[in-house]
């Protein structure tokens, strides 16, 4: 696995070279909002991997609140931080490219208020595994993650029952994309699920690094109060 | 088209900074890996 990692480093790179060349120049050009449409190949593909980092870690943390598995803790603590990057670029774009569309940066609507709510919980989330010095700090951010993950439903189907200002959804509900544009959508989405793939897989190891230099540096602290060393 | 450039540039900074924060924290943990051995 780890002699993969460069090969499927450089083809990720390969394709995230492609996916921005195809986004810029490749792409038809939008007829209403011009050029600046092209944000839709970063802003779209960001939050769809968002959605999906966040609902690896729904599952992640069921597996763990049945099984008590250390390994499914670390993979919902990855997959919450690379969602909340991702989050992050979806709240970042959204409104710059709102600015020239709508006039305005921000709006209080269903759509980009729930989006915001997400980032919030699974910032708290983070805030909680990082801060919290309790042994039940895995159990309780699966719990906290359980409950963060409906909101994720909630702002996929907002723009189906709310009346927004976001644009209407692009699959389902007579979403009509242009075949071009549609080719470049999933383009960039792929890139962008390689690089995420890339980022978890990479900061798994991290992580699982960080806690065994943590559980050895317990061990050191139990070993030294005992005064066995 | 600076709105287009600003989003793009954004992104990528985004994930530029979140790399170089896990490339910080792994040659912290690295450091701390060989300290610890020497302390056992």
């Amino acid at each position: 696995m780890k002699r993969l990692f460069p090969i499927f480093g450089v083809l990720t790179l390969i394709l995230l070279s492609f996916a921005l060349y195809e986004a810029l120049i490749g792409a038809p050009t939008e007829q209403t909002m011009g050029e600046v449409q092209r944000i839709f190949y970063y802003h779209v593909p960001s939050a769809w991997t968002a959605f999906l980092l966040f609902l690896i870690n729904f599952g992640a943390s069921v597996v763990y609140l049945i099984r008590r598995n250390p390994k499914a803790d670390a993979v919902a603590a990855v997959t919450a931080e690379v969602g909340v990057i991702f989050c992050s670029v979806v709240l970042v774009t959204g409104p710059i490219w709102a600015r020239p569309v709508w006039g305005i940066w921000w709006t209080w609507d269903m759509r980009l208020t729930l989006t915001l709510v997400l980032w919030l919980i699974y910032v708290s989330y983070l805030m909680l595994r990082r801060f919290s010095t309790s042994s039940q700090t895995p159990l309780i951010a699966a719990v906290l993650s359980v409950f963060g993950a409906l909101d994720v439903p909630l702002v996929y189907f907002s723009i189906w029952y709310f009346r927004t200002q976001h644009p209407s959804p692009v699959i389902g509900r007579g979403g009509s994309l242009d075949p071009r544009m549609w080719h470049v959508l999933l383009i960039n989405w792929a890139a962008f699920l390689c690089f995420a793939f890339l980022v978890c897989w990479s900061r798994y190891r991290l992580e699982r690094l960080q806690r065994e230099v943590e559980e050895t540096q317990a061990l050191e602290a139990l070993l030294e109060q005992r005064g066995v060393r | 088209m600076t709105y287009l450039y600003a989003a793009y540039a954004a992104t990528w900074l985004i994930h530029i900074a979140y790399l170089g924060w896990m490339a910080m924290r792994y040659r912290r943990l690295q450091r701390e890996i060989p300290q610890l051995r020497k302390d056992r």
